[in-house]
């Protein structure tokens, strides 16, 4: 600017416009870059909202030919039977105790699990185990279904005499195995997240090593590890191969473990794998069987959310 | 060089340190700590000062690979507190720290105090009330608090924060406390509180504080150590180390030719 005052006028004139025509370019460079990376943010979103959309405008449909009253509170779910009945608490019961399994193994095995990957082994060990426990993740879900069926339920069979091929106890622990790694890879992130100064401080008073973890670092985690439960609530609750394969497909309203039992999503990749026409009540059942699903996480997850911030600390 | 009949507390001899991958850290220190007196290290970054701190309560053992060499004896038993046999979690039993960085624990300001009685097993709701108010107060920290200790101990300021683990300190009745640069992240009027506060701790207890702030050596400390690369350059009475050093390196020092 102050070199651009000492030049001739026509000079400086030039100088500027081609500044200006350099500014344009590069305004317009900006412009498209930002434009790209809106629109792969996007793309995430406008997926969400088009499921959304679909799942209510079908629903909709559903609810002109079912009231939501017998929707809520039928105790049967029998939409492709000659004598329908449309009531999703079976489906939901189903679900719930299936999740409520596999989170009663996969919260403590994998809280456990990752205190001890953070706080206790070694760096080898941590550098052995984490990738394996990884591994797990990427075996796949119908994996797991055939190991729920066929190896898990004839060996709680030996056990539990009278326990029928199809239950839900067998796809729910499978289940909980399924998703340790999870849990226990967010959480352990969340407690090597933890600064070193904090331990420090619990050494400094004479604490041992389990008592620092316990006392000190897994309450500095807590919203991470929360966020990590949530993370397994929600598989739990989607989770569609593992039921759909070993839990059976009859939709049963019980709690109990030992019956067999249909879920949301098996009862949902049933009629979609099935022939069943468009447009017809079965078909548009899906729909809002899959919109209560939806709820459902939604719930899971602000309340996870609701429990993360009021635990929230920083440091 | 210190004529007075104080005990000693603590001494380490001829103490060597040894970091992880063999970095000769501390050289040869010999140096006494005088009961109920503050003892100041000073000296420029990378001095060992805060190293050699840090032997007293063995923290450098929860990082693998780090050597002791030598001694640190304690009085009036004669442990070695270095010594393989000695279960470092004894130590800090007996030898508190309070850190360069507040690091109070997610806890509420009174569970922060009761940490460390927690943690030896003392679960009497009387005793620990008793303990938490008594550590609170010789903290100074008590008159602003004592409405409100069960909040979370985050929600005080820095300096309120420092006083806080002083407090966490006291609660267990150590032998001796060790400062390392306490006021290092604090404003003056804190840091004033601070050093206040150790003047006082004083009558109870045997102080060892690292600083980087001369002047605050000058200030607070009864005997003053100079260190440099690793080793005791100088040690001696503080007035005696500010006003007529004998080496000329603690010289060039204090008077801020060098440093």
């Amino acid at each position: 600017m102050n070199t651009a005052t000492q030049v001739l006028p026509n000079q400086t004139e030039l100088k500027i416009s081609a500044r200006l025509a350099k500014n344009v370019r590069r305004h317009f460079v900006e412009r498209v870059i930002e434009f790209l990376l809106m629109l792969a943010a996007m793309s995430a979103v406008a997926t969400t909202m088009a499921i959304v959309a679909i799942l209510l405008y079908e629903s909709l449909s559903f609810f002109e030919h079912v009231s939501i009253i017998d929707f809520l509170t039928d105790t049967q779910w029998t939409p492709l039977f000659e004598d329908a009945h449309y009531g999703i608490l079976p489906l939901v019961s189903g679900t719930l105790t299936t999740s409520a399994i596999a989170l009663l193994v996969a919260i403590p095995i994998g809280t456990i699990g990752a205190i001890y990957l953070s706080e206790f082994a070694s760096h080898r060990t941590r550098e052995t185990v984490k990738p394996i426990l990884e591994l797990l993740v990427g075996v796949p879900t119908v994996v797991f279904g055939y190991f729920a069926l066929l190896f898990v339920t004839p060996l709680l069979q030996k056990f539990i005499p009278g326990l029928p091929g199809f239950n839900m106890l067998g796809p729910g622990i499978v289940m909980g195995i399924m998703i340790v790694p999870y849990i226990s890879s967010v959480a352990e992130d969340a407690m090597r997240a933890v600064p070193m100064s904090m331990r420090e401080g619990s050494y400094a008073m004479g604490a041992t090593r389990f008592q620092t973890a316990i006392r000190v670092v897994t309450p500095a985690a807590i919203s991470g590890i929360i966020a990590a439960y949530i993370l397994g609530i929600s598989r739990a609750v989607g989770e569609t191969m593992v039921v759909a394969l070993a839990a059976g497909q009859q939709p049963n309203l019980t709690f109990n473990p030992m019956e067999s039992a249909s879920t949301i999503t098996a009862y949902i990749v049933q009629v979609a794998m099935g022939d069943l026409p468009h447009g017809s009540i079965g078909y548009q059942s899906i729909f809002a069987a899959g919109l209560v699903l939806m709820l459902m996480t939604l719930i899971f997850n602000i309340l996870g959310h609701l429990t993360r911030k009021k635990f929230r600390e920083t440091y | 060089m210190v004529t007075t009949s104080t005990p000693i507390k603590a001494e380490s001899r001829d103490l060597n340190f040894y970091y992880n991958g063999g970095h000769k850290a501390l050289k040869g220190i010999t140096m006494p700590l005088y009961e109920k007196k503050i003892t100041a290290l000073i000296g420029p970054s990378g001095c060992g000062k805060s190293t050699f701190l840090r032997c007293f309560n063995r923290m450098h053992d929860l990082y693998p690979g780090n050597r002791y060499d030598g001694q640190i004896i304690m009085h009036p038993d004669n442990t070695n507190v270095l010594a393989n046999g000695v279960d470092p979690i004894e130590v800090r039993m007996r030898i508190s720290m309070v850190f360069q960085k507040p690091n109070p624990f997610p806890k509420s300001i009174y569970e922060n105090v009761a940490y460390g009685l927690r943690v030896r097993g003392e679960n009497n709701k009387r005793v620990v009330d008793d303990k938490v108010e008594e550590a609170l107060k010789g903290a100074a920290l008590w008159d602003e608090v004592k409405n409100r200790l069960h909040d979370l101990a985050f929600n005080l300021s820095g300096g309120q924060q420092q006083r806080l683990c002083i407090a966490r300190a006291l609660a267990t009745d150590p032998e001796i406390m060790l400062f390392d640069e306490p006021t290092s992240a604090l404003d003056p009027i804190a840091t004033a509180n601070i050093e206040e506060l150790m003047s006082e701790l004083r009558n109870k207890l045997t102080i060892l504080v690292v600083t980087h702030n001369m002047q605050q050596a000058a200030r607070v400390s009864d005997y003053t150590a100079y260190m440099y690369l690793g080793e005791l350059i100088e040690y001696g009475d503080t007035d005696m180390i500010f006003t007529r050093p004998t080496r000329k390196e603690t010289e060039d020092y204090i008077t801020g030719k060098f440093g």
